[in-house]
């Protein structure tokens, strides 16, 4: 049904999705490096306005008014979110514009099978088509409500991960429900008759209610640390749900399109779970630090072993150090403290001494988010390095600053078996001549465990909010200059 | 037979989307998953297929909220990259 363009070659169509396609992935490609990101973020835009407004000017459209009315407001929200979130929001709005795609796909696929079917609801459907359906169904509803919640606990609504006795049945059963549903529609005999043949397609409305429960129940029991796998998780399913639907449209770029976005997806969670010697099932189905976390030890082993030291003296260290790494976590993001960090590196800098940001790929709460914050406060890219990078430099560094990061630098990851962490790729701060931990506590971090580097002879901690210490480290190292 | 075409593109996508993310390094993985997030939007064109046919309010009510869905997706997440990848910048910048 062509529309405006029916005076153009049908294969018009065919070839400006064909250029969409090229350049998502020509966008893609100058992401591989900083200096080019922002190029290859506008060559995706422009991929992503050719093929939409080609498939405008194609189909007929009976109801403008409905669907540039939706445009608008779509593109109103979407600019009114991302231009006045916080640098701190950012995960959480990632997470949940992730979700919006996932939830579209299903939407899509359940009008186009509506549209599909008719009103007589008895036309039948190639089996292709109804089970790219059922998936697009199953994988959107489950990316949709799983972002939200993800989303939620980044925004701190859902602190605590929700643990029940039985929940990996609950949630068995949910996905065989969303299964069978699926299966009846594939197989288009209305759920073994016990639902009505009807024009709305009740069982893909079925799978769609199954799978949303089951993205719920996916990510309420996942605790923060684990978010940056399921962020990039979820980034995986809006991909491969895009390219289902394609499936389910015959639809070139959404398949091309969504493909990408899948793999890019499936490399980021394969990335994060290696970096914290983790599995995929182990993250999603069972509790970090289940197994026994002794809880006496943890404090024991501080007792009279840890040193605390203040600001005036760490400024002290820093003015003979000529070379300090600074190791970021969590607690810099939530303390907002990245500003106070930024300015410590620019002054150091400013008297000779070398300073390089060593971070963890799973440090914060989604992939890169640190780097993202650091960006933002001015650091330059070349100053952030990786794990590989940053580790074997820690023998040559004066003085290494911890701020709001524990689990990542424990050495425990090196040595206990028996440990939850066992295993896990960790910053060796050890090496360096002196180790500055900025904590608020002695608390243990997210996988329950004390943490042998505080009681190091050369470990001293500085205890205090993270963006506290920071400014009081700043001012302090001002002072003495 | 579409199908097999289909799944043709699905495969060498997978490959050309394999090849180029594992070059990308750990400090553009936000702006990555933002931008790709973006791209999953393209969801939008079979939405504004569905919410333009006018073939039933029911489908175009469902095409509606999908097309609302996936412009804050496609809108929002470019412009959110954009932000990030702004404030990305080299030493003396």
């Amino acid at each position: 049904m062509p529309g405006i363009a029916v005076g153009l070659p049908s294969e018009t169509l065919s070839l400006a999705y064909l250029a969409a396609g090229v350049l998502f992935i020509l966008g893609l490609r100058d992401m591989t490096h900083p200096r080019t990101a922002r190029r290859g973020n506008l060559i995706s835009a422009t991929g992503m306005a050719v093929a939409v407004g080609i498939t405008i000017l194609w189909f007929e459209i009976l109801s403008p008014l409905v669907l540039f009315a939706a445009l608008l407001v779509g593109a109103g929200i979407g600019t009114w979110l991302a231009v006045t979130v916080d640098t701190t929001d950012m995960p959480q709005l990632v997470g949940l514009f992730n979700g919006f795609g996932g939830g579209a796909s299903a939407l899509v696929a359940g009008a186009e099978l509506i549209d599909l079917l008719g009103p007589s609801a008895s036309a039948a459907l190639p089996v292709e088509t109804t089970t790219a359906a059922a998936i697009t169904g199953l994988i959107g509803a489950v990316t949709f409500w799983g972002s939200v919640v993800a989303a939620g606990k980044l925004q701190g609504a859902l602190k605590d991960p929700i643990r029940y006795s039985g929940e990996n049945v609950l949630k068995l059963a949910v996905l065989v429900v969303a299964v069978v549903a699926g299966a009846s529609l594939v197989a288009q005999n209305q759920l073994f008759g016990v639902l009505p043949a009807a024009e709305w397609v009740p069982s893909y409305w079925v799978v769609v209610a199954a799978a949303s429960v089951l993205g719920v129940l996916l990510v309420i029991p996942i605790g923060g640390a684990d978010m940056p796998v399921v962020i990039a998780l979820l980034n995986a399913c809006s991909g491969l749900a895009a390219a289902t639907t394609g499936f389910a449209l015959d639809n070139s770029v959404l398949i091309i399109a969504g493909t990408l976005v899948g793999a890019s997806g499936v490399i980021l969670t394969v990335i994060m779970c290696r970096s914290m010697n983790r599995t995929l099932t182990n993250v999603l189905f069972s509790g970090y630090g289940a197994t026994d976390s002794s809880d006496e030890d943890s404090s024991d082993i501080y007792e009279g072993n840890v040193m605390s030291t203040s600001p005036e003296e760490v400024a002290m260290l820093l003015d003979i150090a000529r070379r300090v790494v600074v190791v970021p976590g969590y607690g810099m993001a939530v303390g907002q403290a990245q500003h106070a960090v930024a300015e410590l590196a620019t002054l150091l800098e400013a008297n000779d001494v070398e300073v390089v940001f060593g971070i963890h790929p799973v440090a914060g709460r989604m992939p890169g988010h640190m780097n993202v914050l650091l960006a933002e406060a001015n650091v330059s890219y070349e100053q952030m390095q990786e794990l590989e990078a940053v580790n074997p430099t820690f023998s040559e560094t004066d003085v290494v600053i911890v701020t709001g990061a524990n689990d990542v630098v424990n050495p425990t990851a090196l040595s206990g078996e028996a440990s939850p962490i066992a295993g896990m790729p960790v910053l060796h701060v050890w090496d360096a001549q002196t180790v500055i931990v900025n904590k608020r506590s002695l608390s243990p971090g997210y996988s329950d465990i004390p943490n042998p580097l505080f009681t190091n002879d050369n470990t001293y901690m500085l205890f205090g909010d993270a963006r506290e210490a920071m400014q009081a480290l700043v001012k302090a190292y001002k002072e003495g200059h | 037979m579409a199908f097999i075409e289909n799944l043709t593109l699905f495969v060498l996508a997978g490959f050309v989307g394999y090849e180029i993310i594992t070059k990308i390094p750990a400090t553009l993985h936000t702006p990555l998953i933002s931008g790709t997030n973006a791209i999953s939007g393209i969801t939008l064109i079979g939405s504004v297929v569905v919410a333009g046919s006018g073939h039933s309010t029911l489908a175009t009510g469902l095409g509606f909220l999908a097309v609302v869905m996936a412009t804050v997706n496609v809108v929002g997440g470019y412009l959110v990259s954009h932000r990030m990848l702004r404030s990305f910048r080299q030493r003396g910048d």
